[in-house]
């Protein structure tokens, strides 16, 4: 039982990749799948005085769970809100879906799913009721129940959004972004104060969604979240980009350059002791 | 990959917003309590006091003989004011309207040796201030006549007193009653907790729930779908719309079956009090847009909102006529748009005016309209 993450990663990655492109190279997995779905170049934010993001370029590629690291006040945020089309840039280029941000913001918001880092419901409405508002706003007719099985809340369906607990708003709220059938959704930390359980619980939704073709980019200041899920990951610091790679080689760089844990890895930690005393299964408060 | 070759309609999306932001309103306690609970308290406790000071105006026909001791003793009641510059039409209509208590009119009758006789015509729009003018000017007529045969009775021995003399001092009041509609205290009343439901639920209402939508991030969340800007407002500002409107309704409603509200043309003169009350409506959410679009913290809204409802409230003759105030008093009164609303739903629920004949009234609210969004445009914050 130890670490899900461990267990369902390579299966995944089996899944998704050509049995040719797991001979060619184990840690790279996206090599030849470069069909880019996002594409950010040079892009620059200044609020004033403060530059928020200075010159970030990045590329995502389809079908993989992209991540986006960094300490608060990195510009993880507002890099992402840029390529939601919910801020406007002071320079540079973005393509999402082989359409500009300047010339398509309507056209691509039809193509992404949003999730923001809280709320964004009206609290005393039921996910029911939501659910048809964002079908209204999509234009896109769907059944919610049907909409709540995916995220696993179909019992849920009449409670108000405001009674929901902190991981069954998260998932209602990844549940909104899938209305429009999107080519990429974007998550905004989704896993920032939730248990451990709500995590992996989450965790194993956000790889469904993946697994269902849609392309996915988070951002996290959780490393352990980034090295479970994310095929690949960007850590921003102080509005630039300073190491772009899969987390497996990120890790095997550093430890080339000769860097030592201090203390001796154990077999479990302890988010395992955790979980193996209070158990795996996600649990409505 | 799936394409979306249907076109996006802006309009689906908008009543989308509208659908769930009044789902959102109705089940917001202070939403009810403020568009309708207020106003029917306030209907509830006016509707039992009546003004404590009583002014009586009194038109004078122009053909009344102004010369009389009578007269002259009337002028000097201290809260009964004459009319004298109107014509005798223009009276009888004032009279039916309410605005006038009674006319009066002294001539010398057929019969000059009999005294002068007082005509007074009061009407049901002013009936208790008719029966309270007939009161005054009978006790007045009755002490002027006893102290006349007082002094007659006295000169009889000195046999000195002509027949002129009777016929000045000597007066009989006759009385007749007009058919005019009947002005309750609920006709001035409820058009008054209607504007202040209007004013109170625009401004508030808009600026509470644009600043939480704000901070909540539902606009935001709205963004990220292709809906415009221009329409999550339009969405939003509809169910306020709809929302107020039904509680409009309600009050009117309520005010006629219950307290007696006078409906002049019925289904016509409702009908025209709800378009003034969706007209106020809309200048007023302008207001609120601006409220929520200045205020930086939730605690903000109520003193900066109070600030544009406080004195409109006071100062617009929601529960009292503004010729109470003093003239300088007036003036700001005559500035303010609730002042103007009040007025045109008084003028159309009470004495039957067409809009046409409130278009004074409409197109100062619709000025302040202008004003006020283009304030909102330049203040409103979407983030």
């Amino acid at each position: 039982m130890g670490c899900i993450s461990s267990i369902l990663h390579p299966r995944l990655n089996i899944i998704r990749r050509s049995s040719q492109d797991i001979l060619q190279h184990r840690y790279f997995p996206y090599v030849l799948h470069t069909q880019a779905i996002i594409e950010v170049k040079d892009l620059v934010k200044h609020y004033g005085d403060l530059h928020a993001v200075q010159g970030i370029s990045f590329t995502v590629f389809e079908g993989e769970i992209f991540g986006l690291l960094g300490p608060n006040g990195a510009g993880k945020t507002t890099t992402l809100e840029i390529i939601e089309t919910l801020r406007d840039k002071t320079s540079g280029e973005v393509w999402v879906d082989g359409l500009s941000v300047d010339i398509d913001p309507g056209e691509i918001k039809k193509r992404i799913g949003v999730q923001l880092q809280s709320a964004g419901y009206y609290p005393s409405l039921t996910l029911t009721e939501l659910l048809r508002l964002f079908s209204g706003l999509y234009n896109v007719p769907v059944i919610p129940e049907d909409m709540l099985k995916l995220v696993g809340l179909e019992d849920r369906s009449k409670a108000k959004y405001k009674e929901l607990s902190g991981g069954q708003k998260q998932r209602f709220s990844i549940c909104t972004t899938l209305i429009n059938r999107p080519r990429v959704v974007f998550l905004d930390e989704p896993t920032t104060g939730l248990d451990p359980q709500a995590r992996r619980n989450l965790w194993d939704l956000i790889r469904q969604v993946r697994e269902k073709g849609t392309t996915v980019v988070l951002t996290t200041h959780y490393m352990d979240e980034a090295e479970s899920l994310c095929d690949r990951v960007a850590i921003v610091e102080k509005g630039r980009i300073i190491a772009q790679d899969t987390p497996e080689n990120l890790i095997d760089k550093l430890v080339a350059s000769g860097f030592e844990r201090r203390k001796e890895v154990k077999n479990a930690n302890l988010e395992d002791v955790f979980l193996s005393l209070t158990g795996q299964e996600w649990r409505d408060e | 990959m799936e394409k979306q070759n249907k076109q996006y309609s802006q309009w689906k999306a908008m009543l989308a917003i509208t659908q769930a932001s009044l789902r959102s309103i109705t089940r917001s306690p202070s939403a009810v309590i403020f568009s309708l609970g207020f106003p029917l308290v306030f209907i509830v406790v006016f509707g039992f006091i009546s003004g404590n000071r009583i002014r009586l105006e009194v038109g004078v026909d122009e053909r009344c003989d102004t010369t009389t001791t009578l007269y002259q003793s009337i002028l000097k009641i201290p809260n009964v004011e004459l009319i004298t510059d109107k014509s005798e039409a223009e009276l009888k209509q004032q009279l039916i309207k309410g605005r006038v208590d009674a006319i009066l009119y002294i001539h010398p009758g057929k019969d000059s040796a009999a005294g002068k006789i007082v005509e007074l015509i009061t009407s049901k729009a002013s009936r208790e201030k008719g029966s309270f003018v007939q009161s005054v000017l009978t006790n007045l007529i009755d002490k002027q006549n006893i102290s006349f045969f007082r002094t007659l009775s006295k000169d009889q021995e000195s046999q000195e007193t002509g027949t002129g003399n009777w016929a000045n001092n000597l007066a009989q009041l006759k009385q007749s009653e007009i058919e005019g509609r009947e002005y309750k205290m609920i006709d001035f009343i409820l058009p008054g907790q209607l504007g202040f439901s209007i004013l109170s639920a625009g401004v508030f209402g808009t600026a509470f729930v644009f600043f939480s939508l704000r901070q909540t991030l539902v606009l935001k969340r709205f963004f990220a779908t292709p809906i415009s800007r221009t329409f999550i407002v339009l969405g939003e500002a509809l169910s306020r719309l709809i929302f107020q409107l039904a509680g409009s309704l309600i009050i009117i409603l309520i005010g006629k079956y219950v307290f007696g509200f006078t409906l002049i043309n019925g289904f016509t003169t409702l009908i025209e009090m709800l378009l003034l009350s969706a007209l106020g409506l809309i200048v007023f959410m302008g207001f609120g847009f601006v409220v929520s679009g200045l205020a930086k913290s939730e605690s903000v809204i109520p003193p900066l909102a109070n600030i544009v409802t406080l004195p409109q409230f006071l100062l617009s003759g929601t529960f009292f006529p503004i010729d109470a105030f003093p003239p300088w008093l007036q003036t700001i009164c005559k500035g303010l748009p609730l002042t103007y609303l009040n007025d045109a739903l008084r003028k159309v629920a009470f004495e039957g005016a067409g809009l046409m004949d409130i278009s004074h009234q409409i197109l100062v609210i619709a000025l302040w309209g202008v004003i006020v969004y283009i304030a909102a445009i330049r203040f409103f914050r979407w983030e």
